[in-house]
């Protein structure tokens, strides 16, 4: 049970992780390859505070009592918040680089960024180094991912349909035009990288404090930050529903996988190989993704009666 | 209409791009409603002016003003906020974006609340994007792409991209419109109906034009004030009929005279 349980948890996490990447890459047009960074500064800064301050506090009152369990949320949203604070921060020192470099250059840039943020906590003994971060409280559940990343997914939604969204996406279309248009491009690019940086941040807590609540500067390498890009793009880069698509498969398919094993002799395990011959299918026949630009509920047939309600003579 | 108030005052604007002189000692004073044209061979600097009009290139020398403004120093979308409004020669649409986003990003700088009211669906947001949307859609219904407010603009025919970038460059409620060759590509009977379309524009939000184009049916037609360019130079500048008549202007277009060419 435990481990499906995971499993979802997981997929709520990567949900969150797809949505706030696609707002800088997918809405914006800014290639970033440091997202792992962005989730490992909310992860750690916010296990710092659990452990060092939020922690002992909460102990204080007995196990099982109602203030325990009180003061446990709502310190575990008080820490996730501030961890999504901190990586709004280094999203706003990401992001200033992003006003001079365009598409290859810029992800170099967020690459080495992720890079330097994992040697930086190999290096702090306060927060385990290379042993990893361990003796975090267990605070997060089912519940309160789910419910950030619904948070999440509001946020994107409706900044999408608002000004701000259209800005993001004249930046991404046509920068000169955009400028024309009296879009400050620069502003642009910074607000998506701080959005983006700290919806990230809020999925590291919320990783951190679940169970088995330990965290390893192993976990947050490059190829962490491919798996998410690996998810915008497979559910099409600038769409939400797809992101979330795709950071649900993505997350599913390598553990559905493991029962292929029992079906082919001699004990070897294909889950691997048949995952990255899916991906490569997939992109070979959707080049767009699997909804391109558009989302989910693009797709489904339009109401025809535009009658108002109360107008309708339906009883 | 000569005598309305000074929108734009350029000066001495000078640019040189390495040894190149692109433009040198331009001058252009344009007020309320008037329709200029900007006119001259290719490679005469025309673009380039419009360029250091919106803040894309900065002047080596000169002064430009916008309203009581130094624009010299200011970025593209300060100046656009001033009141300057331009459209590319090369259409630069936003080609993924449907048709009524396109207008609504050109009126980006009338959407006054912030992203954290777009997030929690304030009233104020609501309103802004109500009347954002209604003047997007009336703008369409002038240059008559209320029907295809919601197609890409990359699937619409090219004089239809061509009214878009108009539509969506006047989204900005602009003073001073730019248009870099609206006629380019059009065929004759799109002209007409373009040049109708620029009067009417002119006088329905009291805006002054300034054109370039190579078309001199449209340029002649309906501009009011002429201006026309030769390597950076300013060599003539009048009404249509003085520019018709300039030698200068002849001789730029059609070659020097025979003898003089002898000679």
């Amino acid at each position: 049970m435990r481990y499906y349980h995971r499993i979802l948890v997981m997929m709520g996490i990567n949900i969150m992780l797809a949505v706030s990447l696609n707002i800088i890459n997918g809405h914006a047009g800014q290639f970033s390859l440091g997202h792992a960074g962005f989730m490992a500064v909310g992860a750690y800064f916010a296990a710092y505070l659990t452990v060092y301050y939020f922690g002992p506090y909460v102990d204080k009152f007995p196990d099982g009592s109602t203030q325990h369990w009180i003061l446990q949320n709502a310190m575990l949203v008080l820490g996730v918040l501030l961890g999504g604070l901190a990586a709004a921060i280094a999203g706003y020192v990401v992001g200033l680089p992003s006003l001079r470099l365009r598409g290859d250059y810029l992800a170099i840039v967020t690459l080495g960024f992720g890079e330097i943020i994992r040697v930086l906590i190999l290096n702090i003994d306060k927060i385990g180094a290379a042993r990893g971060f361990s003796g975090i409280p267990a605070w997060s559940n089912f519940f309160w991912v789910f419910f950030f990343a619904g948070i999440t997914i509001l946020i994107s939604n409706r900044l999408i349909n608002s000004s701000v969204g259209r800005a993001f996406l004249a930046v991404r279309e046509d920068q000169i035009a955009a400028e024309a248009m009296g879009v400050d491009t620069t502003r642009y690019k910074v607000k998506a990288f701080i959005i983006g940086s700290c919806l990230a941040g809020i999925a590291g807590g919320l990783f951190a404090h679940y169970t088995p609540a330990y965290l390893n500067p192993t976990m947050f390498t490059f190829i962490r930050s491919f798996e998410v890009v690996a998810m915008v793009v497979l559910g099409g880069l600038g769409s939400i529903s797809g992101s979330i698509v795709a950071a649900v498969i993505l997350t599913f398919l390598p553990e559905g996988l493991r029962s292929v094993k029992e079906f082919i002799p001699g004990g070897r395990d294909p889950r691997m190989v048949i995952y990255s011959l899916m991906l490569i299918i997939l992109m070979l026949t959707r080049p767009q993704g699997l909804f391109g630009r558009r989302e989910l509920w693009d797709f489904l047939p339009k109401r025809r009666d535009k009658v108002p309600k109360e107008a309708r003579d339906d009883g | 209409m000569a005598d309305g108030n000074i929108i734009l005052d350029a000066k001495n604007v000078t640019i040189r791009f390495g040894g190149l002189t692109a433009v040198s000692s331009f001058d252009l004073t344009i007020r309320d409603g008037e329709l200029v044209g900007l006119i001259g061979p290719n490679g005469a600097g025309k673009t380039t002016i419009f360029n250091m009009l919106t803040g894309v290139y900065k002047p080596t020398e000169g002064e430009i003003r916008v309203g009581d403004h130094t624009t010299v120093k200011m970025k593209p979308y300060q100046i656009t906020a001033r009141g300057v409004a331009r459209t590319f020669q090369n259409i630069r649409l936003f080609k993924e974006l449907s048709v009524l986003d396109n207008v609504k990003i050109g009126g980006h700088i009338h959407y006054t609340y912030s992203g954290t009211s777009a997030v929690l669906h304030t009233n104020r947001f609501f309103a802004a994007e109500q009347v954002g949307e209604d003047e997007a859609l009336k703008l369409l219904a002038i240059f008559g792409l209320e029907d295809r407010a919601q197609y890409l603009a990359k699937n619409l025919p090219y004089g239809d991209q061509r009214r878009l970038e108009i539509a969506r460059a006047l989204a900005a409620r602009p003073r001073l419109l730019l248009l870099d060759e609206p006629a380019a590509g059009l065929n004759t009977g799109e002209t007409l109906a373009l040049m109708d379309k620029i009067h009417e524009i002119r006088d329905r939000f009291k805006v002054a034009v300034l054109l370039i184009e190579h078309n001199m049916e449209l340029v002649m037609g309906i501009c009011e004030r002429i201006i026309v360019l030769n390597f950076g130079k300013t060599i003539a500048q009048g009404t249509p009929e003085q520019i018709r008549a300039d030698p200068m202007v002849i001789e730029a277009y059609l070659g020097e005279p025979a003898e003089a060419a002898e000679a």
